[in-house]
């Protein structure tokens, strides 16, 4: 019995948060509802007998990718909020025509089909030894090409976010930094970043302004 | 009433169906991002149930490869973001057009 009220309890939490993030516009507080939704499943885990997923589902997705997630978002301020122009009808409405239906399809599926009684399995079923075995042995190729894959995304992130300066002929000054350079958008200036780069501009670069 | 495999599957279907209208509906790339990491928890939740209703651990195993894809697809597009916010760009998808091309 306990069994199925954490189950429910569970899976109202996972359906809310879930909701949470979708519905709330403000991409802060959809992050702390996709916490909370990450937490949810960690609980599906344990109750699937899959302890070291749970552990793993909180410790790196909750605990790190996360807080990534909610430093670039403070990091952008008021800029990330979803963007206050009119969402189209018709795409409000596909999108919910597509949600529904993907869901309405997965459970006549599901519903139609028998499937056989969980089997027991020893207490040892998601220890961290039992997934290892697997893992590192008939899915060892899938393991090094995720190593690739996580490799991959780090050099992307490095290209992305990094600032790069042009080359400069020897004896140049130092040059300033591009946003310094760049002429902020006129429709920026209310942000208050961009109001700081406009004085910025003004104060540093009034000699190449006087020529 | 048992939990089978059925309820978690039903679960797993109605989040990938909330993130998806999610990932169709928002304009925001960082709103975007988050569903699709709710439509990637979904799919684990999915294989953990089928990993537990087989006895077999293969499943998990399958989830964790996820975690690792789904962490390096939130580096590159957390990268894009902050890029697009360096140049100044108003943070909607619809900027990101010319990736298309």
């Amino acid at each position: 019995m306990t069994y199925e009220i954490v189950f429910a309890a569970a899976a109202a939490l996972a359906i809310v948060s879930g909701l949470g993030v979708v519905l709330s516009g403000n991409p802060f507080r959809s992050a702390l509802w996709l916490i909370l939704n990450l937490v949810s499943l960690a609980t599906f885990y344990l109750l699937l007998q899959s302890d070291f997923l749970a552990a793993a589902q909180v410790i790196v997705y909750a605990g790190a990718v996360m807080i990534m997630f909610l430093f670039v978002i403070a990091y952008l301020g008021g800029a990330g909020d979803e963007p206050s122009r009119d969402l189209p009808l018709w795409q409000f409405g596909a999108s919910l025509v597509a949600g529904i239906a993907l869901v309405a399809e997965v459970i006549i599926a599901i519903v139609s089909e028998s499937f056989p009684g969980a089997p027991d399995v020893g207490p040892n079923f998601g220890s961290a030894q039992a997934v290892a075995g697997p893992l590192f042995s008939t899915y060892l190729l899938a393991f090094e090409v995720a190593s690739v894959v996580l490799l991959a995304a780090a050099v992307g992130g490095v290209v992305l976010g990094a600032v790069r300066p042009s080359p400069r002929a020897p004896g140049e000054r130092e040059p300033f930094p591009e946003r310094v350079r760049e002429a902020p958008l006129p429709e920026l200036q209310t942000l208050v970043m961009g109001r700081e780069t406009h004085i910025e501009v003004h104060h540093t670069g009034g000699e190449e302004d006087d020529s | 009433m048992s939990v089978g495999v059925v309820w978690f599957i039903g679960v797993s279907a109605i989040l990938f169906g909330i993130g998806l209208t999610g990932v169709l509906m928002r304009r925001s790339p960082l709103l975007i991002l988050l569903s699709v990491e709710l439509m990637l928890n979904a799919c684990n939740l999915s294989l953990v149930a089928f990993s537990r209703n087989l006895g077999q651990q293969d499943g998990q195993v399958f989830a964790l490869v996820v975690m690792a894809i789904a962490a390096s697809e939130v580096v590159v597009g957390l990268g894009l973001v902050v890029a697009m916010a360096r140049r100044h760009a108003e943070l909607d998808v619809d900027n990101l057009i010319n990736l298309r091309h």
